[in-house]
């Protein structure tokens, strides 16, 4: 398709933006203004409209498509969340209403909603307080282990420098720690796929901050040894950190607190199915056991005893300060909330479950046609398996596969990630999937590993009826064309 | 069964999958997590329908004052958003997706993000952009970051006239990456352009600078830039994007890396986001940007496409190596900022910030002939202004509130000795008739509260 | 996998060449083919000391970002430029000219703890 600013046309206009009838010279001078107007496109408001809706029919969706990739919960995302946090008495408040004298009285009801979604996210998690400021995922790591920091600073135990995690976690724990100042050391995963207990006996020590795991883990295991993990590490004097990439398994049915962590993170757009959009807004909402609480960011919203709401009394000298200026992703959040209000208790744990049973059914479905290096174990709400013996047998890797589901009209799961697993390919149904779905899928990836046995060259070749072929990525990352 | 209809199996499926996977029950999937660490059920409400949730949401929203007259700003402005934005943005195609890792099945995501890159740059004047980082703070964090990265010095001179809120974030960010802020007070409302000069030497590694400031004043720092440039340093800068329709550009100054928050592209003030924070920079410096980046390439039968470019850099690929942990953007709002950018087009957006200013012109004007109620700052401005009132700002502000007015930001709370000064921001959305209420409104406050 | 016999080698897969006091560096022929397509060099500013194990360089393909370890102890001496225009040559001819750096005032015992060209390819045929 042509760019917007190919089909721009001089002196075309879009819409008009209102006019106040105040005539009047800006108190700009000359010498401050940009030379020449901003060269935007020129174009009305229907090829404006054209243009982005036929943009949006190029793309995979959700709506449009089964999207098992792996690691992302790619779930429903329903529609009446969308209405939600679009109503104007949510839109229309500006943020430093809830910093200004008389303004957190014109905005209850945003507090209040606010309040009770870090309520219901401490009664899911287990943990004493919640902090909806981070951003997304990995902005919430970061928030979680800079906690971890201050906490230690705090009680001057200034020597815990290093930060334990295990190999098959998401790239974002080293990075995020990195940024917090920790050094990294790798924990290695036994055969198992659990984190090596005697890898970790060795690394634990008194320079020791913390343990950030993800559990269920990256390759869709639950560690048993979860319990004594946490007793290790807190032994040590260091603390538990939950990556929350994967509650949506076992939300419902175990608590990260109960299961000894002291710090968690959650993927909003993951676990309570605020919609991704291509890659954010997420929103990244942090749980903290009682000691971590007087560390969180501020500003926190607090109820007074006549059940009315204000913000940032909460004794705040010891707080990391800001990491959003305001609520984070405030209408993300909504979403969030209203996904809680409506499955409930009892919804929650259901939806859980049948992500878990949707993933082990995918597994039972395919375990004769690809290798699954961990078929032995019950897996959580996702399952991997590898290309390994296509490999083996016919040269076709998991790159392959991938976009021969594309052909089929699937989003190709995660592919090549967790690390720990030669080419792999990592299937994250979701509860939202009927056994249908789910079937088709399996018949499509049986045919493909039968492709792979009669006409290896075909897969080489797909996708071939996606809106465009296998892209060149090598030129794009030599030519840098990176605007128009 | 439950009160919604988002898990579609029915018993008969149930049991027949439950059967296949080889288990008497869901139950029996969590055998791997020891029994004591497991919860029968939680302490929550029960669910309830579709239309019972709209209707509760529905009420607390109704329980905020959404018919104020906007007059606050602090870097987050009412701008008018045309409703095509909004209704396009939201289609699910846009919504539903995930990062573009599939590039074959993701061109609508990747083109209109190489399509806000190339608006971001033709806005900044610059000429490399990421697709979007999380928020305007954390961008100038990310910033900083990237001068560090560049060139290995640890020393930023921050100007006192930046956002006091994205301040703190920086400090909050690097607390523990041994940088040193050194904050340069500001002079009549905006960055001490002779103060940052001396100040400058072989140690910093970036000046970071806010244009329009905090304050709303404007002036031309190309001679920053180039002082900047002379000590080996970078020069970052807080921009707003609308007001770069009208306002001399970063490029035109020779600045290294605009950074801030677009909100003001599209997005509803929405009591603090999603918002959208933008970096854009330099060829030069492009490989050191963190987030993502799209590029411009082609299929194997020589398509033109596009596809996540740089990835080498990023946390999924360097981990700890990383050029920062950002993971996610703020995509839906990019997409929405570029389907704004192409409504308003060229002369669209610059109307609109065009007439934003002049009505905080004439605002200004009308403002500081109530009795007692001066400028703070003699600097030009561009469409928000300090006003030091005879007063209590605070005790003002809430009087406005009461009569319908959200008047302005008082600063007593970020700036020590600004007790007395309100921050008033305009937008093309005002009207003559809302000002000269306002004028009146804010002069029976300043009565009642004195 | 050619392994040049003249050369000295790393187990993190770079190679060094040693002719009048100074030393050329590179990555080697098995470094170059796992790495695939070389999109990008970050090159070391002359002048820059280095202890031995020191990031030199980093190369970036597609998929990858790796870091390149300096073998000896040096001063950045000259850096090859045309790897900025052209990065692939390091695909194309990494012991000539795919070189990446050359260094002065080495440490010349270095040499000693790297390994030769044989011990080199029977390290390879063990990573296998």
């Amino acid at each position: 398709m042509k760019l917007i600013y190919e089909e721009s046309t001089p002196k075309r206009r879009g819409v008009i933006p209102p006019k106040s009838g105040i005539e009047c010279q800006t108190l700009v001078p000359e010498s401050l203004r940009r030379k020449e107007k901003a060269p935007l496109p020129e174009v009305s408001e229907l090829d404006v409209v054209r243009h982005y809706t036929n943009l949006s029919r190029l793309n995979y969706s959700v709506d449009t498509n089964f999207y098992p990739l792996g690691s992302c919960t790619m779930k429903y995302n329903p529609k009446v969340n969308e209405q939600i946090a679009r109503l104007e008495g949510f839109t229309s408040l500006h943020p430093y209403l809830s910093l200004v004298p008389g303004g957190p009285e014109k905005v209850q009801g945003a507090l209040e909603t606010i309040y009770e979604t870090e309520r219901k996210l401490c009664e899911i998690t287990g943990m004493k307080a919640v902090t909806l400021q981070p951003f997304a995922g990995a902005n919430g790591e970061f928030t979680g282990v800079m906690l971890i920091a201050a906490y230690h600073k705090d009680r001057g135990d200034v020597k815990r420098r290093r930060m334990l995690i295990p190999d098959s976690a998401h790239g974002t724990n080293p990075a995020s720690a990195m940024m917090a100042g920790f050094e990294i050391t790798p924990i290695p995963s036994d055969p198992k796929g659990w984190v090596d207990l005697k890898a970790l006996e060795e690394a634990l020590g008194d320079d020791v901050a913390g343990l950030m795991l993800t559990a269920p883990n990256t390759v869709g295991l639950f560690d048993s040894n979860v319990g004594k993990i946490s007793e290790m590490v807190h032994k040590a004097g260091g603390l538990m950190y939950y990556d929350g990439a994967n509650l949506n398994a076992i939300m419902g049915h175990a608590r990260p607190g109960d299961l000894g962590f002291d710090v968690v993170h959650l993927n909003m757009h993951k676990t309570f199915s605020t919609p991704h959009g291509g890659g954010g807004p997420g929103a990244g909402a942090v749980g903290v056991k009682e000691q971590l609480v007087p560390f969180l960011p501020t500003p926190r919203v607090t109820k007074k005893e006549d059940g009315t709401f204000e913000v940032g009394v909460a004794d705040s000298t010891k707080s990391m300060g800001h990491i959003a200026p305001f609520f984070g992703n405030f209408c993300v959040m909504l979403k969030a909330y209203a996904y809680m209000l409506q499955l409930g208790a009892e919804g929650i744990r259901e939806a859980a479950g049948l992500a878990v049973l949707n993933a082990n059914y995918l597994k039972a479905k395919l375990q004769d046609t690809y290798k699954f290096p961990f078929a032995d174990q019950i897996c959580m709400h996702e399952c991997v398996c590898t290309s390994e013996w296509q490999l083996e047998k016919s040269h076709v890797n998991t790159l392959d596969i991938a976009k021969m589901l594309l052909d089929r009209g699937y989003h190709a799961p995660t592919v090549y990630f967790p690390l720990i697993v030669h080419e792999a390919i990592m299937i994250e149904p979701t509860e939202t999937e009927s056994k249908e779905t789910l079937d088709a899928f399996v018949e499509s990836m049986k045919e493909i590993a039968k492709i792979t046995e009669t006409d290896p060259e075909a897969c080489h070749r797909a996708p071939e009826r996606t809106p465009i072929g296998r892209m060149d990525e090598v030129a794009a990352a030599k030519n840098m064309i990176l605007k128009a | 069964m439950s009160n919604y209809g988002f898990v579609p199996h029915g018993s008969v499926d149930l049991a027949e999958m439950l059967k296949t996977v080889g288990v008497k029950s869901v139950e029996d999937l969590y055998a791997a997590i020891p029994e004591e660490l497991r919860i029968k059920k939680l302490d929550l409400p029960e669910g309830v329908s579709e239309y019972e949730v709209s209707k509760r949401l529905s009420a607390l929203s109704k329980r905020n004052d959404s018919n104020l007259v906007c007059f606050m700003g602090g870097g987050f402005y009412d701008h008018f958003i045309p409703a095509a934005a909004d209704a396009i943005a939201s289609r699910g195609e846009f919504t539903t997706c995930y990062t573009p890792y599939q590039p074959e099945v993701a061109q609508g995501t990747l083109q209109t993000m190489f399509e806000y890159q190339s608006g971001m740059c033709r806005l900044t004047g610059l000429e490399v952009s990421n697709a979007s980082v999380y928020d305007g703070g954390s961008a100038v964090f990310e910033a900083a970051a990237m001068s560090y990265r560049v060139t290995g010095r640890r020393r930023f001179l921050v100007d006192g006239t930046i956002n006091p809120i994205y301040r703190n974030m920086l400090e909050s960010y690097a607390a523990n990456m041994n940088f040193e802020f050194c904050e340069v007070p500001g002079k009549d409302g905006k960055a001490d352009k002779e103060a940052i000069k001396a100040a400058l030497d072989k140690t910093v590694a970036a000046v970071i600078l806010q244009n329009p400031s905090f304050f709303g004043c404007v002036d031309d720092y190309t001679d920053t830039a180039q002082a900047a440039h002379e000590a080996g340093s970078l020069c970052v800068m807080i921009c707003y994007p609308l007001s770069l329709a009208y306002l001399k550009t970063p490029g035109e100054m020779g600045v290294d890396i605009a950074v801030g928050d677009a909100q003001s592209l599209g997005l509803p003030l929405g009591f603090g986001g999603p918002y959208l924070g933008f970096m854009v920079t330099t060829l030069k410096l492009a490989r050191k940007m963190p987030g993502r980046i799209c590029g411009e390439t082609h299929d194997k039968d020589g398509n033109r496409g596009f596809v996540l470019t740089l990835q080498a850099r990023e946390q999924h690929i360097r981990r700890e190596k990383a050029t920062s942990n950002i993971c996610s953007n703020q995509n839906l709002c990019a997409i929405t900022a570029t389907i704004y950018l192409a409504l308003m087009g060229k002369e669209g957006l610059y109307e609109a910030a065009e007439s934003s200013a002049k009505n905080a012109a004439y605002a200004l004007k009308k403002l500081t002939s109530v009795p007692g109620v001066s400028a703070t700052f003699s600097s030009p401005v561009f469409n928000e202004f300090a006003l030091t009132l005879p007063c209590c700002a605070g005790k003002v502000c809430e009087k406005l509130l009461e009569k319908g007015f959200a008047g302005g930001i008082p600063l007593g709370r970020f700036f020590e000795g600004m007790g007395k000064v309100l921050l008033v921001a305009c937008t093309e959305k005002r009207t003559k008739a809302e000002i000269d209420a306002f004028a009146e409104a804010l002069k029976s406050a300043i009565e009642e509260v004195k | 996998m050619s392994v040049p016999s003249e050369l000295y080698y790393t187990k993190d897969h770079e190679w060094v060449k040693v002719e009048d006091g100074k030393a050329t560096i590179g990555i080697t022929d098995f470094a170059q083919h796992e790495l695939g397509d070389i999109t990008y060099v970050e090159l070391p500013k002359p002048e820059t000391t280095l202890s031995k194990g020191n990031e030199v360089a980093t190369i970036e393909s597609v998929k990858a970002a790796s870091d390149v370890y300096s073998p000896i102890t040096g001063t950045v001496d000259e850096v090859n430029e045309s790897l900025d225009a052209s990065p692939d040559v390091i695909n194309t001819d990494p012991y000539g000219e795919g070189w990446i750096c050359t260094l002065k005032d080495i440490v010349a015992d270095d040499l000693n703890t790297l390994m030769n060209a044989e011990q080199y390819e029977a390290f390879l045929k063990e990573e296998k």
